[in-house]
């Protein structure tokens, strides 16, 4: 059951995310927990491809010709671009929020309009 | 009553993600056909040593295509959102 | 607003060394551990190190918003032209035909292990290049436009 260490701390990660969506009330705070849970999928993605005694599957000077699995690592690349993309979006009209509502707090930015 | 609801959502994905997380096998992957092929022949089609950039950019270019264009949308984006405008600027509509 | 002396001079000075190692992280994507993504990531650092040690005002003078969003532009436009090109030569759509062909990046390498060679794998550097362009634009853009809203945010207060 040691063996499966990886995948421990994924669960953890995943954990520490969702609670800090579902229990904290300040917006930046919010969207750090979202940050967090998508750093634990991607390593997810990446343990998956791991084979015993493997080397990163590159042929310059490599030590072994046994290698991991390269698929997962390209998904992985997409993922974290996709990642920055969100967060520069949900960052900007966190900024816009406090311009007119002169708050922070989830609670009392309730209003659609005006 | 929304404290109840909150934390036995978490419980009861917890134990999920507890138990999925004992239940895979780690270092064995079920099946790898598509990835021994990759590493077999990647060098002698696409003449590159680093078999992860040449699946991101000759055998799966076309999903790196459609990243780039999210980077692009997401800065055009920003520009939008968090445009200056003049403190007394006032829209007209006629 | 600006920081102190320390911090300035230390900044000008790292600088061109960060700008030097992305560029090489970039341009041997095909050899080494790599590629377009993670090398403009590194050169997008050096320039936002620029903008967080100094005022926003005094280097958008040199560095200005003109300059990232013609980058950016120009790198999207080079991926899809490079696509495209092999539509006009009678392949399909994104086909590698540099690789394995003797002209520009056209050698071929044998299977197994090896020192890799600059001159291999086609279509790839080409592809890492205009990719790492594209993403130096975009996040050195993200950062002028939040910095100057938040320094107009201040101004009105």
């Amino acid at each position: 059951m040691i063996d499966n260490l990886p995948y421990f701390v994924v669960a953890i990660t995943i954990i520490l995310g969702i609670y800090t969506i579902l229990i904290r009330k300040d917006l930046i705070k919010i969207i750090m927990g979202l940050s967090i849970i998508e750093s634990g999928v991607n390593l997810f993605l990446i343990t998956i491809g791991y084979r015993w005694e493997g080397v990163a599957p590159i042929y310059t000077n490599a030590p072994s010709l046994q290698m991991v699995m390269p698929t997962v690592q390209a998904l992985t690349l997409t993922s974290i671009v996709i990642g920055v993309a969100t967060e520069a979006l949900m960052l900007s009209m966190v900024m816009l929020i406090w311009r007119h509502y002169k708050t922070k707090d989830v609670r009392k930015a309730t209003k659609l309009q005006g | 009553m929304k404290n109840i609801i909150t934390w036995v959502t978490l419980v009861i994905l917890g134990v999920a993600l507890f138990y999925a997380a004992w239940a895979i096998p780690f270092g064995s992957p079920f099946t790898s056909d598509m990835d021994d092929y990759f590493i077999a022949h990647g060098q002698e089609q696409t003449a590159a040593n680093n078999i992860v950039t040449s699946i991101v950019f000759d055998y799966r270019g076309f999903d790196t295509l459609g990243e780039a264009c999210v980077l692009f949308t997401a800065v055009i984006g920003v520009g939008v959102l968090l445009r200056l405008r003049k403190k007394e600027e006032d829209y007209e509509y006629e | 607003m600006s920081m102190s002396k320390i911090i300035r001079v230390t900044a000008d000075l790292l600088f061109p060394f960060i700008v030097i190692f992305g560029f090489y992280i970039v341009l041997h994507g095909h050899l080494t551990p790599g590629g377009g993504f993670q090398g403009g990531a590194v050169i997008a650092t050096g320039f936002i190190l620029l903008f967080a040690a100094h005022r926003i005002d005094d280097v958008t003078c040199i560095f200005g918003k003109k300059l990232f969003q013609n980058f950016e532009a120009f790198g999207l436009f080079l991926f899809i032209g490079t696509a495209l090109v092999a539509i006009a030569l009678g392949y399909t759509f994104f086909m590698n035909f540099l690789a394995n062909s003797g002209g520009l990046f056209g050698q071929t390498v044998s299977f197994g292990i090896n020192p890799g060679s600059l001159n291999t794998a086609g279509v790839i550097p080409i592809l890492n290049l205009a990719v790492g362009m594209e993403v130096l634009g975009g996040l050195s853009i993200i950062i002028i436009y939040m910095t100057k809203a938040i320094q107009w945010q201040e101004d009105l207060e």
